[in-house]
């Protein structure tokens, strides 16, 4: 299937940053691992220490550790002064190598502590200093179980790695979160099989080394390891920037957000940029990944900056609200908003019209009397935005319960009647598909949701780019936006997001 | 070999070591002469491997000194001081990674003078073929493993050799061969030697003089015949007693036969 050798085709230069990431995790994880076992061998408190915390990090979960860098990175890089990059490949390095540190430790403090006491003492009793000891005898001796250690630090390196996509480093798991959004299965698998390949040939190579070492085989160990510097060359070559400087384009996690990503980059390679994808930001740092420079291109929603980065409560009108928003991004490190592209993808209230009906709801203040009883669906982030705290507080909705899920399963989870209410999306083209009732919002509670093409400030006076760009100014209807949508979200003849984009580009007539 | 100027004497200068509250060894003096061939007895944790390793400071005394030809031997850095001390013990101890010539090499490899040709020296000392040198430890029996051990101590030739239950290990033939051979290498090489065993029939064998220890002090201090004139007190009566009973049945038994 043309599907999955499309998928395949993304791999190599994903698989390239991937292993880099990896690699540079492992070797900093160890850098920072070799001085606290030298430590604790002389000092064991020291060394119990060590290990009860890079425990105590293990079991943070490995997506959450991520996310933990970008505030933390943020809050440094304030305080130097500096632009560290609090997205991308420094939090997810830093996130990684915490990860590596643990077997690491564990593996040479144990190897240290479980030597044979009789051959420490004969080092001791012929006269070795502590460092000839260290030299000749410990370190010779824990080395294997100390790469057996790295070892277990590569797997579990190339396997968290697939979640540095989540905060904007290109990864394996760009494939993997791309397809489960899309329900692209050969996406997934692409991405999966190629970070399990990576994984074992990794722990194969290094299986190498640590077999030439126990057995002081000098060939095998040499082997391996001129393999993998080979491998990290060939990827850093792949990965150098050639010529003209990458757009990068980023996208949040849902189809929509794809497909547009996708339109807005086929009309930057029309006009001969060079273009790459960022996908599966969280709604919460990409924004700021665009004022950092991290993301140079990409669409968000009038009402999601209003409430999460302006803070704003109040309610305007949709042009005075995009005006205001314009003035504002420009004060955000020199942003600009090019364009709204003319659909809103609004937070909407969608039940079964059976259900609604028979409840005799219509609209949000509707929802108040009956909410107790009521189950809500919502995504993943919803029930933390501010939207929906404005929302509950102006109609007074309580539900029963609250129950977040991934944006395909919500959908599935109305119809089957496990929500009764679900927060959608105006856009989503399963609405007109499923013929669900949308609650109408008489209060204004809900702000509005114009999609918004931004730019970051490196590029906001760049007129080639813009005027590649203008076409899309307002061109996009609603309607447009749900079929394109409805042809990625569909359980049935699903297209990429890619394949979406071309088709909405012959939609809109730009193409 | 032997390099003329005499072995080393040993003064135990009112040493004693406790761990926390017990002590393993209790205020011992003693004057060791030099080129005498020692061995200590006693039972099981009566102190003799503590008073052992003062002397080459594997561990330092809570109290007292040991003085080699009246230097305290603290007054060097102890990885020096080891150097020149020869140390063997039962668990061998050979370094599993470096093989057997680099093993007997070691000593002289720390002290910043590696030499290949005292390598197939020391083979030769302690009957081992020279094609051993390039095995790893692990290839070699029991028996052959303590001989590289005593070549390993001996080959920077320090002058004073102290052997920690050295053979203990060993089957009784190996055991009897080695403990003649190092007996001869003391003779050979001009040695002051201190040998730590709980067996006593291999200390009145080996040694000239006779040290008894118990509960971390010296009970009886005599030479081999005088031990079996059981004129050294009631607790070397005791180990000597064992011995001397065997002896007895076996020449008992052999006259029968
Ligand atoms: N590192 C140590 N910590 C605490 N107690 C020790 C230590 N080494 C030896 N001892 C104690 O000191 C006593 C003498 O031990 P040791 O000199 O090894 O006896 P021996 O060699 O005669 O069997 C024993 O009671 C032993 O348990
Ligand atoms: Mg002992």
């Amino acid at each position: 299937m043309s599907g999955f050798e499309a998928a395949l085709g993304r791999v190599p230069l994903l698989l390239a940053q991937h292993f880099l990431l990896s690699a540079a995790a492992i070797a900093l994880g160890l850098a920072f691992s070799l001085p606290l076992i030298l430590v604790s061998v002389r000092r064991p408190a020291i060394g119990r220490l060590a290990l009860a915390l890079a425990g105590l990090v293990q079991t943070i979960p490995a997506l959450a550790l991520l996310a933990l860098f970008y505030p933390l990175l943020l809050l440094f890089s304030a305080t130097v002064g500096g632009r560290l990059p609090a997205l991308g490949f420094l939090p997810s390095l830093l996130a990684l190598t915490l990860y590596a540190v643990l077997p690491i430790l564990r593996n040479g403090v144990t190897g240290l502590a479980g030597l044979d006491p009789a051959v420490i003492e004969a080092a001791e009793g012929m006269g070795m200093t502590s460092w000839q000891k260290l030299r000749l005898v410990e370190a010779p001796l824990a080395l294997p179980m100390l790469m057996a250690g790295i070892r277990t630090a590569a797997v579990w390196t190339v396997g968290a790695a697939t979640l540095a996509t989540t905060v904007g480093q290109a990864s394996l798991g760009d494939l993997i979160f791309a397809g489960l959004q899309t329900q692209d299965w050969a996406l997934v698998l692409a991405g999966c099989l190629a970070a399990a390949a990576l994984a074992m040939t990794m722990d194969g190579l290094l299986g190498w080394v640590e077999h030439g070492l126990r057995h002081r085989k000098r060939r095998p160990a040499l082997t391996a390891a001129v393999v993998i510097v080979a491998a990290l060359l060939l990827s850093a070559v792949a990965l150098w920037p050639r010529g003209e400087r990458t757009i990068v384009i980023g996208a949040k996690n849902f189809s929509e957000q794809f497909i547009l990503a996708r339109l807005i980059g086929h009309r930057l390679e029309r006009a001969g940029y060079r273009v790459e994808y960022r996908e599966g930001l969280g709604s919460a740092v990409i924004f700021s990944a665009l004022q950092s420079g991290d993301v140079d291109l990409y669409v968000d929603y009038a009402g999601t900056l209003w409430g999460s980065e302006m803070r704003r409560h109040d309610r305007l009108p949709r042009a005075a609200m995009i005006a205001a928003i314009g003035d504002w991004a420009r004060r955000q490190n020199g942003v600009r908003l090019l364009a709204p592209l003319g659909f809103e993808n609004a937070y909407a209230f969608a039940m079964q019209p059976a259900r609604a009906r028979s409840l005799g709801v219509a609209s949000l203040a509707d929802l108040t009397r009956v909410a107790p009883r009521l189950t809500l669906g919502s995504d993943l982030e919803f029930l933390d935005r501010p939207e929906w705290r404005d929302v509950r507080d102006s109609y007074g909705l309580r539900f029963a319960t609250t129950q977040p899920y991934a944006p395909t399963f919500l959908y599935r989870a109305l119809g089957s009647g496990r929500a009764d209410v679900i927060s959608a999306f105006s856009s989503d083209g399963r609405i007109a598909a499923d013929r669900l009732t949308l609650l109408t919002d008489p209060r204004g509670a809900i702000p509005g949701y114009d999609a918004l093409l931004l730019v970051d400030g490196a590029h906001a006076g760049d007129t080639r780019l813009t005027d590649a760009l203008a076409p899309l100014a307002r061109r996009i209807s609603l309607s447009a936006m749900q079929e394109a949508n409805y042809r990625v979200d569909r359980d049935a003849a699903k297209q990429s997001p890619d394949a979406a984009a071309r088709w909405l580009a012959r939609r809109i007539g730009l193409e | 070999m032997h390099n003329g100027c005499m072995p080393p004497a040993i003064t135990f200068d009112a040493v004693s070591k406790l761990y926390g509250e017990a002590a393993a060894v209790r205020s011992v003096s003693l004057e060791i002469a030099s080129g005498s061939f020692i061995a200590l007895v006693g039972s099981s944790g009566s102190g003799k491997s503590t008073l052992l390793k003062t002397i080459n400071r594997l561990v330092p005394p809570s109290a007292g000194r040991v003085l080699l030809d009246g230097v305290d031997v603290a007054a060097q850095p102890s990885a020096l001081l080891r150097r020149s001390i020869g140390y063997v013990f039962q668990n061998i101890g050979l370094f599993p990674h470096l093989t057997v010539g680099r093993n007997i090499g070691i000593g002289l490899e720390l002290a910043g003078r590696p030499d290949p040709a005292r390598v197939a020296e020391m083979l030769d000392l302690v009957d081992l073929p020279h094609g051993i040198a390039t095995r790893l430890p692990a290839e070699l029996s029991g028996g052959q493993q303590q001989r590289v051990g005593v070549a390993r101590a001996l080959a920077p030739g320090p002058r004073l050799l102290l052997m920690d239950e050295p053979f203990g290990a060993l089957d009784p033939i190996t055991r009897d061969a080695l403990g003649r051979k190092v007996r001869d290498l003391h003779e050979r090489l001009g040695l002051t030697t201190i040998m730590v065993t709980h067996d006593m029939a291999e200390a009145l064998l080996l040694a000239s003089r006779v040290l008894v220890m118990a509960k971390g002090g010296i009970v009886a201090d005599a030479t081999p015949a005088d031990l079996l004139a059981g004129k050294a007190g009631p607790e070397a009566e005791a180990l000597v007693a064992v011995p001397r009973e065997q002896m007895r049945r076996l020449m008992a038994l052999d006259r029968e036969a």
